[in-house]
């Protein structure tokens, strides 16, 4: 799904590298949990694979698709195979779950029966059944998070980003988020998630990928936050 | 689907945007009217140009007994002086035809231009007779003045353009103040358009970071932005030629009620065709010339 070879990122010239010749491969079905402290590298990772930024050296392949090649006409047709969903989680205030949801869809042009039928749907899967009118100041952090899940998985993408998703959550609502991104995974979505929650990675025993001053230190199946910490 | 949603983006943004739209509005108004303006005044004179060289006819002038021994060495002219002066006219191939003028055809033309307070002093004998010509060419009129004026008998071939010349340049000029002015509006509305575009990007950040995130097209996040200018423009160049009909109807109207006003001038028609489509036209390549600059540089993709 996501491979990158020799990838090096630095932002301005003179800069210590954010990535420095980062080789790693996350297979089709993968849940990977991108650890390390701030400034490691890991929001760097995520924006490479979603080509808001452009490596500086090195291969970077998603979907099969060289990233560093592909034309700026074609990264929206990258984008849609990726859904993302940050800590803040970035939803449209005056807009309800459901327009915020109908959003990604209706950016797309997908026909209005199409919208009608998958947005409900999606909405029931993230658990949030009956709050389709809700504004989301009326929801609480976790239900809103759900909704940002929600546009993000709407259109069914093969990829899931995750950056620091229960970063503003409490522990309890976070291993909610959790479970619902667990449940993704099994549709056979890939997810990526960055994070810094290390009672979360611990509990989950997902494949851990440490990252450290640009460079992977550690990648080991069923791992756990580690004792770098 | 996607229309629609362009099109509700794209009234979001003028709503919210609303007194910036109107000063796009306004400036992209002023400017087009003057740039309007402009192309009028420019019809005018080609409008004038084209009348002067449909009646454009040379008058030769000959020599009579009050002409002044300056102008006349040898005196009134001879019938021979006449006759070869009319052979000349009518073997050269600049000229269509001839027509003689004597000095009793002077005098009752003059009679019919003027009322009796100026022609009761007015003796037949003091008028000159003259050769009225026809060229082929209107254009090489200058050709046929310098041939003849001088000729034995001629006494003046006069040069009417020395009286158009001052009206033409004063008219280019006009022009040239017209587009000057439309030029600095229309600046004015580029960098306007190229505010409001920050400003809309800036107010709508989130939205157009999501559209990004989702995949949308780099066509539907932008055009919203275009057709804002689009649109604001579009009104401007709208009122704009409104102004400039209402010039003509009521303006260069009143003067051509006037009955001793015979000069051909610009009409409504012209103002409807081709002067408010070239506007109209301007007023959309500048609008989306500007978006898509200011987009670039406002809003990434």
């Amino acid at each position: 799904m996501i491979t990158f070879e020799h990838v090096s990122k630095v932002y301005g010239e003179g800069n210590r590298p954010a990535l420095a010749e980062v080789t790693l491969q996350v297979d089709r079905g993968d849940f990977v949990f991108l650890v390390g402290p701030s400034g490691s590298g890991k929001s760097t990772f995520l924006r490479l694979v979603l080509k808001e930024e452009k490596a500086s050296s090195g291969t970077v392949q998603v979907a099969g698709r060289d990233v560093g090649r592909l034309r700026s006409w074609k990264v929206p047709a990258l984008r849609r195979q990726i859904g993302v969903v940050f800590q803040d989680f970035r939803l449209l205030a005056d807009k309800s779950v459901f327009e915020n949801v109908a959003f990604a869809l209706q950016v797309l042009g997908k026909p209005r029966h199409v919208i009608a039928q998958s947005v409900p749907e999606t909405l029931a899967l993230v658990g949030l059944g009956g709050k389709e009118r809700r504004r989301p100041h009326e929801l609480s952090g976790g239900e809103q998070q759900r909704v940002a899940i929600a546009r993000a998985f709407v259109n069914r993408p093969a990829l899931l980003l995750a950056d620091e998703p229960t970063g503003n959550l409490d522990p309890e609502t976070s291993v909610g988020i959790m479970k619902l991104l667990d449940r993704i995974n099994r549709t056979g979505t890939t997810i990526v998630m960055a994070t810094h929650d290390d009672d979360i990675v611990d509990q989950m025993r997902k494949r851990v990928v440490e990252l450290r001053d640009g460079r992977v230190v550690r990648d080991e199946d069923r791992g756990v936050y580690g004792s770098s910490r | 689907m996607r229309l629609g949603f362009v099109v509700r983006e794209m009234g979001a943004g003028l709503r919210r945007n609303f007194t910036m739209t109107v000063a796009v509005v306004l400036v992209t108004m002023v400017s087009l009217f003057f740039f309007g303006l402009g192309l009028l005044v420019q019809q005018q004179v080609s409008i004038l140009k084209g009348d002067w060289y449909d009646r454009v006819q040379v008058s030769v002038f000959l020599c009579g007994p009050v002409s002044t021994e300056e102008d006349c060495p040898t005196g009134a002219v001879t019938s021979a002086q006449r006759d070869a002066l009319r052979a000349q006219l009518e073997s050269s191939p600049l000229v269509d035809r001839v027509f003689y003028e004597s000095q009793q055809d002077a005098y009752d033309n003059f009679l019919e231009q003027f009322d009796d307070a100026i022609t009761e002093n007015v003796t037949p004998d003091q008028l000159p007779e003259s050769f009225r010509v026809r060229l082929t060419d209107p254009s090489r009129y200058q050709e046929v003045r310098e041939q003849f004026s001088g000729q034995p008998g001629v006494e003046d071939v006069p040069d009417d353009r020395a009286v158009l010349g001052p009206l033409f340049a004063a008219m280019d000029g006009a022009t040239r103040v017209a587009l000057g002015l439309a030029a600095l509006m229309l600046v004015c509305s580029v960098l306007l358009v190229s505010t409001t575009i920050r400003l809309t990007a800036f107010s709508r950040r989130r939205e157009v970071s999501i559209m990004r995130l989702v995949g949308a097209s780099r066509a539907l996040i932008q055009l919203p932005f275009v057709l804002e200018g689009v649109i604001a423009s579009l009104v401007g160049a709208v009122l704009a030629s409104g102004a400039l009909y209402a010039l003509v109807e009521f303006g260069v109207g009143r003067l051509r009620e006037r009955p001793d006003f015979t000069t051909r001038l610009v009409e409504t028609s012209d103002v409807l065709f081709p002067t408010a489509p070239v506007m109209l036209g301007v007023g959309v390549v500048f609008a989306v010339v500007a978006s898509l600059l200011s987009l670039r540089r406002w809003l990434r993709v």
